[in-house]
């Protein structure tokens, strides 16, 4: 059956053409109604491939599609929500989450009942006559929620949205997250570089790798539903993710550092996969 | 209020040590003042000065304003007009009149242009640069909600502009009224301009100085009421004011 979303070959190059890839060789099939987080390391990609879904980007080569169909721009049925709120400051929350069913020309009754319902759906309806500033860090990425949610896309692209948060906000956010895809069944796709949250949150978690970026594991998640950050099994979770990506992770930092300290003679540190002193 | 009322009492002191008819006190002034609004000439002219104002400052904001954002959004408008109005801004506005009274002759549509042109320009420069520092992330999350075209600039781009194109606005009001004084100084315009111009034909300094004070006075009222509330008004809205 064709996946809902579906990447082919894809790489993606930024600047000149024959610089070096961002993303290489990409593969992925996302099935209706998934959960899917990319996890990987600052530099693996993970946000790029989000804006080939959404459209925001265009591949390099390969093909992004989505029911069978190109993707060729950005479409309300694929939602984004970033790592900050992106409301806009001039509108209420109310007024914000009305914006995409204005954009996609809904009769005003039926918006505020829609809009009410999503209010209601991410707890805010109380707050709805508020100006985002005047909003906390974790009202605002409800509103987001609320506003991504509203025009009921069939794909949720969700790019590190609770990265921002403090850790308490954040897993009542996860909770709510869980309760309402459940209730709505989207298809999410989740970047995330907290190990714990791709865990907490995925039906599956596809770890990617960095210079170039690349899909290094998939890994299907069996977990009960609903879970809590400190289930045993999540615990375990992820720290099986994280050692998988412990290899990455520690690629970016001594690339990193070599940049500082790399001899003129060159030759010493910066192999990939070097051994760090086990020999002895 | 305390300090301006003590700039009073200096001035009145100063003008009775000196020559009175050069340097007239606060006194004369006032009744100059009283006089010529009696006799109707102030009145007339501020109308007259402040419904020319009205006419070259609105060519200005909307010409500005649509300039300003096509420099920020269209790149072949960057890349022809962007240096145009870089230099042209560094023209002061009363060097257009020789060009304009030879262009237009001694009328309304001289003044017109340099009203116009000494304001258009920071109107532009302001609103490209509030346009070219909307958060981008802004703009993505737009379009993702299916915000195209006419629409994405109407109900996201203005919008987020906005508090730069009120400052820049705020800005093009002063030019606009500081090139409508000197373009009304040349010729029978009927403005206050040319009462200024009156009281030097007449050697009569407190008129003179009257015109000033009633100058400064609309400067302020129209800088401070009008624009200072509305730029508060919007900056608190936007959020951008939170202490």
């Amino acid at each position: 059956m064709e996946p809902l979303i579906a990447l082919r070959g894809v790489t993606k190059t930024w600047g000149a053409p024959g610089s070096a890839p961002a993303l290489v060789g990409v593969d992925l099939a996302i099935g209706a109604g998934q959960f899917v987080c990319l996890c990987g390391p600052s530099g693996c990609g993970k946000t790029t491939v989000l804006n080939l879904i959404a459209g925001l980007e265009r591949p390099t080569t390969g093909e992004v599609t989505v029911r069978g169909q190109p993707v060729r721009g950005p479409s309300p049925e694929r939602t984004v929500m970033f790592q900050e709120s992106a409301l806009f400051p001039w509108l209420t929350v109310q007024r914000n989450v009305e914006f995409p069913l204005e954009m996609a020309g809904v009769p005003r009754a039926e918006r505020a009942a829609r809009v009410e319902k999503y209010l209601k759906m991410v707890h805010l309806w109380r707050s709805r006559d508020a100006q985002p500033h005047e909003l906390s860090g974790g009202m605002r990425q409800r509103a987001a929620m609320a506003r991504a949610l509203v025009g009921e896309p069939s794909i949720l692209l969700m790019d590190e949205p609770f990265a921002a948060l403090d850790a308490q906000t954040r897993d009542v956010l996860h909770g709510e997250l869980e309760r309402i895809w459940l209730e709505t069944r989207k298809t999410v796709v989740f970047v995330t570089h907290n190990v714990r949250e791709a865990a907490r949150l995925g039906d599956r978690v596809v770890m990617m790798g960095t210079r170039p970026g690349r899909v290094t594991r998939d890994l299907a998640v069996t977990l009960a539903r609903p879970r809590e950050a400190n289930d045993q099994d999540v615990t375990t979770l992820a720290a099986v993710i994280e050692r998988e990506l412990k290899i990455e992770i520690e690629k970016v930092i001594r690339e990193e550092l070599d940049d500082a300290w790399t001899p003129a003679g060159g030759g010493l540190p910066g192999a990939a996969g070097r051994d760090l002193g086990g020999g002895i | 209020m305390g300090f301006l009322a003590l700039l009073v009492v200096i001035w009145a002191v100063a003008s009775r040590s000196g020559d009175r008819f050069l340097f007239p006190g606060p006194d004369d002034v006032a009744l100059a003042l009283r006089d010529n609004v009696r006799s109707g000439l102030l009145p007339r002219a501020v109308l007259k000065s402040l419904a020319r104002l009205a006419i070259g400052y609105s060519v200005s904001l909307v010409a500005g304003v649509a300039l300003g954002v096509a420099l920020a959004r269209v790149r072949w408008v960057k890349d022809t007009l962007g240096a145009v109005v870089l230099g042209l801004q560094a023209i002061p506005s009363v060097c257009w009149l020789p060009l304009a009274l030879l262009w237009f002759g001694l009328g309304e549509m001289a003044i017109q242009v340099v009203v116009v042109l000494g304001s258009l320009l920071s109107i532009t420069l302001a609103t490209e640069s509030a346009v070219n520092t909307i958060p981008p992330l802004l703009i993505r999350a737009a379009r993702t909600m299916g915000a195209t075209g006419g629409r994405l600039w109407l109900r996201v781009i203005l919008p987020a502009a906005l508090p730069g194109i009120v400052s820049g606005a705020r800005l093009g009001w002063t030019f606009a009224w500081r090139s409508l004084l000197a373009g009304e100084l040349l010729f029978i315009s009927g403005g206050l301009g040319q009462v200024l111009e009156l009281g030097r034909e007449l050697h009569d300094m407190a008129l003179v100085m009257g015109v000033m004070v009633v100058i400064v006075a609309l400067g302020l009222a129209s800088d401070h009421l009008l624009f200072g509330q509305l730029e508060a008004r919007v900056r608190r809205a936007w959020g951008l004011d939170r202490v």
